[in-house]
């Protein structure tokens, strides 16, 4: 540890209050609030002014504030937000050590500066610019006591304690700010208000009594904790991107370009021992703005080349319509990997593994041909309807968000399912004996014997043969739709089997079974 | 080729179609110095058709399509199915369609022919539901594509110099009635007809109410009669 001849290190800690709100970007103009399943875990101003309090019941939040925005908690989110306001601040000081999201710590800045205040300030403002707008600093000689101080600044301000001066400015602190309910409770009940009580006691006592924790706390309290923050190694930048001067205004002379950028981008990965297998490639414009033309993230079914990086962008620009490529020329291409993961967990198994490298290619032509999402890979899931059990998932993705196959599902058509999915249902009409329409009540029964139908694609009348249901489809009541649901199995004298729906009166033919 | 009872068929027994399709069969196999490797094909239609590399068979409905990818699908077979956005994928995967070796390419548009000579090249079979009106000079490109690449294409649809075409002659499902019971298994004819020879017949389950696609009981006579012939 590098101690400078001049006395003990200083702390500087930054604070943006309320940072779950923050990263969730909620505006502050409206009140809102980060919750999990049942209780408020942070809030905005606008909010606490309503009487919104961390730890409230969602239910009661609502009922003082029915306005309020609610954000579910993702602790993830409030991390990941939080990572650009790491990098800005080790930009003017490198040393930053993340205490949790919201909260960072470095060793304060001197002289460099100018003092510690214009350093705050410096750190304020630069926050300020990257659209933090609520941020507080504090310097003191230790953690505890520099954290206090940002949480007494104003907003974009600065409160620094002077050397030896922690142990007044915590004095009038009260026990509270220990965040640590049972100990403060018990504090208070012991008749000990403020910070300047507990560390009034003698330190032995206070080690008898409390053991170890108590100790530290007095110790906090005292101000006199040495606990120096942490600073963290900052991520390997893997970026990768590449500029043109003079600007491309053909793809092909842009994929040309950056095969040797892409190669150097795999391989700074690989280094590493990490494989990409999400990578969002931005094309930028010449203009002193840099206007985006395109951003795009592509995901690949094993794990990116340089090749694969190449065809990506290849078909990323000329999906772009082709108007906007000619008119602006393209001055930068940037290569972000998304989604890393080391290249141990995708090694080929002994017998091969993943998919074929023959089908990979192939389908990569067509991909190329037609656009991404052109070809996909069939999946089943859960539903009721026969649309609702299958999915298209497009190649290279993986399919998330399905519905489990295996639950009862009630209501769906029993087995076997159609051959035939129809992706938009046509119209049909299915009359009675009498030529009356036939229709569902809303308890589930047919108003007469289905006994002739005529479909939109068919020649005419046809007779039905047999005919089964209803299966009544429960979904969606809630929405209002046209009235009671329910579906048929429809055979007709010609041997033909069909699924048709009637909803309020009106048939739909959804599938066949071909 | 002494096996081959060219003299006196009927003297023996033997049904004419059996040893005219063995022979065209083999004669096929011979043609362009291309081995034809023939597919797993499944044993419903045993003794009605090989599907071989190189081939394209014309299919006249859904269900005829899934049962021919079913059986090289689980044998690890890639397969590829263009131009059909209505294709029913629990069906599929009820038939026997290994859905993790499945592509889809639900709408190429203009481009199908362009996209089904690219899957041609890497999946051993590919489904097709061409645009109406292929000429015999894309159908011919096509075919060249598939002999050299050994893979076969199954046609939804018509498609001009076609080895055999699969329709469904006639089809009686079972479980229903008036207004109660379900869908439960389809007895269908299956007929193949080979360019202008007679159409051969057999009688399937297809979908049978358990297990997989078969023949009926009825049409168990004629499957030993075929089987025998070509023994």
């Amino acid at each position: 540890m590098v101690r400078s001849h001049e006395g003990p290190v200083r702390v500087m800690v930054v604070w943006c209050p309320d940072w779950p709100v923050v990263a969730a970007e909620a505006g502050p103009a409206t009140p809102a609030a980060v919750v999990t399943r049942s209780a408020v875990v942070a809030c905005n101003a606008r909010a606490r002014d309503h009487g919104v309090r961390r730890g409230m019941r969602r239910r009661d939040a609502q009922s003082r504030c029915p306005e309020l925005v609610l954000v579910a908690d993702n602790p993830d989110r409030d991390v990941r937000a939080f990572e650009p306001v790491l990098a800005a601040v080790e930009a003017l000081r490198p040393g930053v050590a993340p205490l949790r999201p919201g909260l960072l710590a470095l060793r304060a800045p001197g002289r460099f500066y100018g003092g510690e205040e214009h350093a705050a300030a410096v750190i304020a403002e630069h926050l300020v610019s990257i659209g933090i707008t609520d941020v507080r600093v504090g310097v003191a000689d230790d953690l505890f006591t520099a954290e206090q101080a940002a949480r007494g600044a104003e907003v974009q301000g600065w409160l620094v304690i002077e050397t030896g001066g922690s142990a007044a400015f915590l004095g009038d602190l009260p026990v509270e700010v220990l965040d640590d309910g049972d100990l403060v409770g018990l504090l208070q009940r012991l008749g000990l208000r403020h910070l300047r009580d507990l560390a009034a006691l003698p330190a032995r006592d206070v080690l008898t009594r409390f053991g170890a924790y108590g100790a530290k706390v007095h110790r906090l309290a005292r101000g006199v904790d040495p606990v120096e923050p942490a600073a963290r190694t900052p991520p390997p930048d893997l970026v990768c991107e590449i500029a043109f001067e003079p600007p491309l205004s053909s793809t092909e002379a842009v994929c040309f370009s950056v095969r040797r950028k892409a190669e150097e981008f795999v391989a700074g990965l690989g280094e590493r021992g990490l494989v990409a297998t999400a990578v969002l490639i931005e094309a930028e414009g010449d203009d002193a703005r840099r206007t985006l033309l395109s951003s795009r993230s592509w995901v690949h079914s094993r794990w990116f080349t340089a090749g694969d990086v190449v065809d990506r962008v290849h078909w990323q620009l000329q999906a772009t319509p082709a108007g906007v490529l000619v008119g602006a020329p393209v001055g930068l291409v940037r290569f972000v990997p998304e989604t890393v993961e080391p290249a141990a967990a995708h090694a080929d198994g002994l017998w091969g593994g993943g998919t074929d490298d023959r089908v990979d290619r192939g389908v990569a032509r067509v991909q190329a041909m037609l656009g991404y999402d052109a070809v996909v890979v069939p999946v089943r899931q859960g539903g009721r309807s026969p649309a609702d059990r299958q999915a298209l998932v497009p190649w290279g993705e993986r399919p998330t968000g399905l519905r489990p196959p295996d639950l009862p599902w009630p209501g769906q058509v029993p087995s076997p399912a159609p051959t035939r999915v129809f992706l938009e249902p046509w119209a049909t009409a299915v009359v009675g004996p009498a030529g009356q329409p036939v229709t569902v009540t809303a308890r589930g029964a047919v108003s007469c014997v289905p006994t002739r139908f005529h479909s939109g694609s068919s020649t005419g009348w046809q007779p039905i043969d047999a005919w089964a249901g209803p299966w009544p489809v429960d979904e969606q009541w809630w929405e209002g739709g046209r009235g009671p649901a329910a579906r048929f199995q429809i055979v007709g004298v010609d041997g033909r089997a069909w699924l048709m729906r009637c909803e309020g009166g009106q048939w739909w033919t959804e599938a066949s079974y071909d | 080729m002494s096996s081959i009872p060219i003299k006196s068929p009927r003297e023996r027994g033997v049904p004419d179609g059996a040893v005219v399709l063995r022979l065209q069969e083999r004669i096929a196999g011979m043609q362009d110095g291309v081995p034809r490797i023939p597919v797993a094909t499944h044993p419903a239609l045993s003794g009605l058709l090989q599907l071989r590399t190189g081939g394209a068979y014309e299919v006249d409905s859904a269900s005829l399509a899934m049962m021919l990818l079913a059986v090289p699908s689980q044998e690890g077979a890639w397969s590829a199915v263009i131009g059909a956005d209505d294709f029913g994928i629990e069906a599929a995967a009820e038939l026997g369609v290994d859905l993790t070796r499945t592509v889809l390419v639900p709408d190429p548009g203009e481009q199908w022919l362009e996209a089904t000579a690219a899957l041609v090249d890497v999946v051993t079979l590919v489904v097709l539901r061409p645009p109406v009106g292929v000429t015999e000079r894309t159908a011919s490109r096509i075919s060249a594509r598939l002999r050299k690449r050994s893979s076969a294409l199954i046609v939804w649809g018509t498609w001009p110099g076609s080895e055999a075409r699969l329709s469904l002659r006639s089809s009686v499902w079972s479980g229903l009635d008036a207004g109660h019971g379900r869908l439960r298994s389809r007895r269908v004819t299956v007929a193949v007809r080979r360019g202008s020879a007679p159409a051969r017949e057999a009688e399937l389950w297809l979908p049978a109410e358990e297990g997989p696609v078969r023949r009926t009981a009825m049409d168990l006579p004629t499957r030993t009669t075929l089987d025998g012939a070509l023994a």
